[in-house]
C-alpha cells in the first residue's frame, strides 16, 4: 500500500462501475480512546462484505482524498483516503492513515467477497 | 530506560498483601484472551516463568486481531493482510515465551455479539482436553475493549460449568490503576516477572504491527504521561491477576 495516485484509482474503480461487488466500508478511532488524554468514546463502525453495484464512482479533492460510489438507490462516501493498493486478489483497498501510521478509514471494493 | 535498574528493583511495595503465583505447583496454564498481543502485554511474563518450570502453556487466542487499527509504524500491514500478520506475529511471540498458540477462530469486535453460551461451550472443549491448573482471562467488565469483557465473561462462564475440575481462574484487569483499585481493591495474585523480562519484551517486540509504536515512544522517552510510565515500569517487573470466584 502506498499513497494514493488519484488517476490510476479513479480507472480501477471505473473498472468496478456497473459490477456487482462486495464492500467493506469502515472508520475508526481505535477502542483506547477513553484512556487518552482526552478520554473521548471511541467510535467506530464498519460493514463487511455488503454487496453493491455501483452506477458511476469518483476519486476528488487535493488529498487526502474523497470517493463516491453512486449507486441505483443510495449513495456510498468515504473521505480522509490517503493511500490505495490493488491485491493479488484483484481488491481495491482505499485506506486513511493518521500521521502516526493508524487506520482511520478503509473503503474496499471486490468482486469476491472478502475473507469471511 | 534503564532495563537493569527495573530488574533489579525491589518489587516488595508493589506486592504487600497479595499471594505469590508459583509456577512450579502448576500442571498446565492456559490462557484465554481475544487479541493477538493481549497475551504478552497482560501474561507474558507468567507464560514465561511457567515454560521454564517446565509447565505446558498455552494460549487460546479469540480472533486473529484483523480488525486492529494499528498496521506498523511505518505502516505496513492493510486490513486484509491484517490477519495472516498477526497471526504469524502471534506464532513468534509465543515461540519466545514457550507457549503453543490456539484459536477460537471469532472476528475481531465481534465477540460481545455472540451467544456466550456458545464461545463457553468452545473454550470448555479445550478445558477437557487440556486440563490446566489455571487459567487467565480479562476481568469481565474491567478490561476497556468490548472483546475483553466479552471473552472475559465466556471463560468464567466456561470454567464455573466445567465438570472436569476446578482450576484457578485469574483475571487481568485492564484500565485507569486508581479507578480499578476503586472498583474492584487490590489484585490477589502477582508474579514477579523480573527473571523473564527480556523474553516478555521479546514477545511484544514479536508483535511488531501493534507495538512498533510504543518501543519507538519508549526509545524517544516522550510517553504522554506519568500514569504510562507507571504502566510500563509495573508491566516489566510483574503481573498482577484476581481470583475469579467459581460460584
Ligand atoms: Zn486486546
Amino acid at each position: 500500500m502506498g499513497p494514493i495516485d488519484p488517476q490510476t484509482v479513479q480507472v480501477e474503480l471505473e473498472r468496478r462501475v456497473g459490477r456487482d461487488l462486495f464492500m467493506h466500508l469502515e472508520t475508526t478511532t481505535g477502542s483506547y480512546t477513553l484512556l487518552g488524554p482526552e478520554k473521548r468514546p471511541p467510535v467506530i463502525a464498519f460493514v463487511r462484505n455488503a454487496p453493491i453495484h455501483p452506477e458511476r464512482g469518483s476519486i476528488t479533492g487535493p488529498g487526502p482524498y474523497r470517493v463516491g460510489l453512486k449507486l441505483p438507490g443510495g449513495w456510498v462516501y468515504a473521505e480522509g483516503l490517503t493511500d490505495f493498493e490493488v491485491s493479488v486478489r484483484d481488491e481495491l483497498l482505499l485506506a486513511g492513515h493518521d500521521a502516526e501510521g493508524n487506520l482511520t478509514i478503509a473503503l474496499q471494493l471486490s468482486t469476491q467477497p472478502f475473507r469471511e | 530506560m534503564n532495563r537493569v535498574e527495573l530488574v533489579t528493583k525491589p518489587i516488595d511495595h508493589l506486592t504487600e498483601g497479595l499471594d505469590e503465583f508459583v509456577p512450579a505447583n502448576e500442571r498446565h496454564l492456559l490462557v484465554v484472551l481475544p487479541h493477538p498481543d493481549d497475551e504478552s502485554f497482560a501474561a507474558g511474563g507468567t507464560m514465561a516463568r511457567c515454560a521454564d518450570a517446565n509447565v505446558p502453556v498455552t494460549f487460546l487466542c479469540g480472533t486473529y486481531g484483523d480488525m486492529g487499527r494499528r498496521m506498523g509504524s511505518p505502516f505496513f500491514a492493510t486490513r486484509e493482510s491484517m490477519r495472516d500478520v498477526r497471526v504469524s506475529e502471534l506464532r513468534e511471540a509465543c515461540r519466545v515465551l514457550g507457549a503453543t498458540p490456539r484459536w477460537l477462530g471469532l472476528r475481531d469486535r465481534t465477540v460481545e455479539f455472540e451467544d456466550p453460551h456458545d464461545v463457553a461451550a468452545r473454550i470448555r472443549d479445550h478445558l477437557d482436553e487440556l486440563s490446566p491448573s489455571t487459567v487467565i482471562t480479562f476481568f469481565p467488565g474491567h478490561a476497556v475493549h468490548p472483546d475483553h469483557d466479552a471473552l472475559g465473561h465466556a471463560t468464567h462462564l466456561a470454567v464455573r460449568t466445567w465438570a472436569g475440575g476446578r482450576p484457578n481462574l485469574l483475571a487481568v484487569a485492564v484500565g485507569d490503576r486508581a479507578d480499578i483499585r476503586a472498583k474492584l481493591g487490590p489484585p490477589h495474585v502477582y508474579c514477579d516477572v523480573r527473571s523473564v523480562v527480556e523474553r516478555k519484551l521479546g514477545a511484544l517486540a514479536a508483535h511488531r504491527s501493534q507495538t512498533e509504536m510504543m518501543f519507538q515512544r519508549w526509545e524517544r522517552g516522550d510517553e504522554d504521561d506519568e500514569q504510562t510510565r507507571t504502566f510500563r515500569e509495573e508491566m516489566l517487573v510483574l503481573e498482577r491477576y484476581y481470583r475469579l470466584p467459581l460460584d
